[in-house]
């Protein structure tokens, strides 16, 4: 194992990070008080609470969920595309690394980044409402796994994109949707019977319903389950990053 | 003396079907300075970025030092620095940061005072803060080198390494690459300019299309393939080459004041003698007579058609 060569491309991308700590920090922080202003207390003061919980409370769940896949997503799609566009990207192919070290050095530093910023979020949160978790432990396991396998997802993205375009249309197209048909600002039993069947279709669903319920003990479905998606997406894609180095996918010629 | 790369049957189809390499076999020598001479698309590159691990081989094997270049991948390309033909550059990174970067990322400990060393040596350690967009073409170069060197590598790779470069800068990176040799690095130079490989190299290797057409010690291969040329200036104008000299490979220049004589220098007999005795008996007068050798780059442009 290269533990330099992690070290380095670590090092490296967390310091890009601090580099564009607004972008990085202050914007996904910003955008979820603005989330909190308009959902919690606008309208939200309009809103029952659900399953005890009031629903300022009730979104902060959801709200660190959608920033942490948006930004594990972006960070690490970011990180593998940017050298591939710019060329520098022979140089991370000629190392001794395998991609172990290369998956611990940049899928470790979007996760990192990740946990951060739904740590801020968290902190912001409870500013605007009470906030208490029940499950503090479960709460961090979900955290992580989610930051690590949207991180490893963004890295896919990354390494297929072969355009600016594509590298956006994917959050756009698929997880911002995905991310808020998936329980994000409301609990799937408040849709009609059919709808909560379409809704089960949704992987993100799994992964909201099971990180609210480390906060709340109420879930949509099966905090089991939940879990299982998790290590199943997580699984996934570390199948996938695998074959994508075994075989160069648009890596090596 | 002991290779210190060795490629055998080297061959790379890519996907759309292009054979980049056909069957390419060449040995390195520790510790030599050697040329890969050939024309665009001659498979230079992709030679290269085979046995830096960029690309994968379609058949074939590269040992460096005793190491398979795939199977152990880590040995051979900690032992390997690469200095691409384009200028990629992280934009907003510093070439101090780089290089640090590029000593972690190849498994080597930290180390400042080989860091400070090698960016001294090109001249950049006035520059080592500054953002990479703020830096010259020529800076940039000289950056890729500091970061192929930053993790101590036994060999070198230097692709196209004065592409664009102007002449002061080029005379500075020769004296760098001269220098490595001087310390025992093992110098592979592609280049398109054949001047270059005529003033460092120790042996030199020719590729066209794919296949490898001819490696030989420099300044042998200039010996051997070198014709030289003897230019006689008339005392009085010729119209034709007189009957009688037929034998003799000449040529008239067009105004009729020059005679050229070709002759190989690896002939057991120039001709020269005889050459000027038969012009003495016919009364052919000249004024002066001066020879002259064809480069390396004639040398080059001749096997090139050669094999089109």
């Amino acid at each position: 194992m290269n533990y330099y060569a992690i070290k380095a491309i670590y090092r490296t991308e967390m310091a890009r990070m601090m580099r564009t700590v607004v972008q990085s920090i202050v914007a996904p922080v910003l955008s979820t008080s603005l989330y909190f202003v308009i959902f919690g207390a606008a309208i939200g003061s309009q809103i029952n609470e659900i399953d005890g919980v009031s629903y300022g409370a009730f979104i902060v769940p959801g709200l660190i969920m959608l920033s942490i896949m948006t930004e594990s997503i972006s960070n690490s799609s970011f990180a593998i595309y940017f050298p591939k566009f710019s060329g520098t990207i022979f140089e991370l192919l000629s190392a001794p690394v395998s991609f172990v070290e290369v998956l611990l050095g940049y899928v470790g530093a979007a996760a990192t980044k990740s946990i951060i910023i739904g740590g801020i979020i968290l902190s912001t949160a409870s500013f605007f409402v009470d906030i208490n978790i029940a499950h503090p432990a479960i709460m961090l396991l979900f955290l992580v796994l989610i930051s690590v396998s949207f991180s490893l997802f963004g890295f896919i993205l990354g390494v297929w994109a072969d355009g600016w375009e594509k590298l956006t249309i994917v959050p756009i197209l698929v997880i911002m949707p995905l991310t808020f048909l998936g329980g994000t600002f409301y609990s799937i039993s408040m849709l009609p019977p059919a709808w909560q069947t379409v809704s089960l279709f949704n992987p993100i669903v799994y992964l909201i319903s099971g990180f609210r319920w480390s906060f709340y003990e109420n879930a949509d479905v099966a905090i089991g389950l939940s879990l299982a998606m998790v290590f199943g997406f997580l699984a996934t894609c570390l199948v996938v990053v695998w074959w994508v180095f075994k075989t160069g996918y648009k890596l090596r010629a | 003396m002991q290779p210190v790369i060795s490629i055998n049957e080297l061959t790379k189809t890519y996907a759309g079907g292009f054979q980049a390499l056909k069957a390419v076999d060449l040995e390195i020598n520790k510790g030599e300075i050697f040329g890969l001479l050939g024309p665009n698309g001659a498979g230079k590159t992709t030679l290269i970025n085979i046995v830096c691990g960029i690309v994968t081989k379609t058949s074939g094997s590269v040992i460096i030092d005793g190491y398979d270049n795939e199977k152990d991948y880590r040995a051979t390309r900690s032992r390997i620095g690469l200095v691409p033909q384009e200028l990629p550059t992280e934009t907003f990174e510093t070439p101090y940061n780089v290089c640090r970067f590029s000593r972690g990322l190849f498994g080597k400990p930290p180390n400042p005072d080989h860091i400070e060393k090698v960016l001294k040596s090109l001249s950049l350690w006035d520059k080592k803060d500054e953002k990479m967009l703020m830096l010259s073409g020529g800076m940039k170069r000289r950056v890729l080198i500091a970061k192929a060197l930053a993790h101590e590598p036994e060999v070198l790779f230097l692709d196209e390494p004065t592409a664009g470069v102007d002449v002061e800068l080029r005379q500075d990176l020769w004296n760098v690459v001269r220098a490595l040799r001087e310390s025992g690095v093992t110098v592979i130079l592609t280049t398109h300019y054949i001047e270059e490989a005529e003033q460092l190299a120790d042996r030199v290797g020719v590729i066209n299309r794919g296949e490898v057409i001819l490696v030989e010690e420099k300044n042998k291969l200039m010996r051997e393939l070198g014709k030289k040329e003897l230019v006689l200036n008339l005392a009085e104008r010729l119209d034709a080459i007189p009957p009688g000299f037929d034998g003799y490979r000449l040529e008239l220049s067009e105004d009729g004041s020059e005679l050229k004589y070709h002759y190989d220098t690896k002939g057991e007999h120039t001709g020269i003698t005889a050459l000027l005795g038969a012009l003495h008996d016919a009364g052919i007068r000249f004024n002066d007579l001066n020879t002259s050798q064809s480069s390396l780059e004639e040398i080059f442009v001749e096997l090139v058609n050669r094999e089109a």
